[in-house]
């Protein structure tokens, strides 16, 4: 099974990885522009959700479906990284 | 078919993707894009993990892809209420056209706990400053 086979599925590829660039590249314009630190790090936890839209659309692309591992391994990072900073901007609202 | 089926969920779901993504760049504070993005994103990624579990049709790949958007729908509102807590308590401005605030007064900052009935706060919710 090859994906040059699908001509309609191909375009279609090529539709949904422009449209998750777009949606990256307005994420990508909150993370710079902030205002506040809990902004950025909803920025971030909307990347790695992106990234791995990016990812599951690449093991159909390939049709290797070994890279889904890797969209599981972002998702738990992504968690653990935003619950690590939630604690830790908790933490810095205590003065002591 | 199942071309047909896979395309559809794959452009819906980055469609969903994208909304998630506007939210978060024209909402006009932290708690409407924190809603924004964290609904809509979720959406968006089941739909593409759908799309892969048809484009498949393998059990493995299945079950790898329903295990990854049961975590999505069980982490996504874990981490955004965390993360909304964390805000609220260190004072994020308020978008100046919110019209209600349930949990001003109700928040005890020494213990960090929240009482149904309105208290009197020791500590006011801080004035938010860069860390």
């Amino acid at each position: 099974m090859n994906i040059a086979e699908f001509t309609l599925l191909s375009k279609g590829l090529t539709v949904t990885i422009a449209l998750l660039m777009a949606a990256l590249f307005l994420a990508f314009i909150r993370l710079i522009k902030g205002p506040t630190l809990p902004d950025r790090i909803v920025a971030l936890d909307l990347i790695a959700t992106l990234i791995m839209g990016f990812i599951a659309i690449y093991a159909i692309g390939t049709n290797k479906p070994v890279y889904l591992d890797v969209s599981i391994a972002i998702a738990l990072t992504s968690f653990i990284g935003t619950v690590a900073f939630a604690r830790y901007l908790e933490r810095g609202t205590k003065n002591d | 078919m199942i071309e047909i089926i896979v395309t559809i969920l794959l452009i819906s779901g980055a469609a969903f993707m994208l909304l998630a993504a506007i939210g978060i760049t024209r909402m006009p504070d932290l708690f409407t894009r924190m809603q924004a993005a964290t609904k809509a994103a979720a959406l968006g990624a089941s739909f593409i993990f759908c799309a892969v579990a048809f484009f498949f049709s393998e059990l493995g790949v299945t079950t790898r892809a329903a295990a990854t958007i049961i975590f999505i729908f069980l982490t996504a509102p874990v981490a955004a209420h965390m993360l909304g807590r964390a805000a609220y308590l260190l004072g994020v401005p308020k978008w100046e056209g919110t019209v209600t605030d349930e949990l001003r007064d109700r928040y005890n900052l020494e213990k960090g706990t929240l009482s149904s009935k309105s208290i009197d706060s020791i500590k006011k919710i801080p004035v938010y400053k860069q860390p």
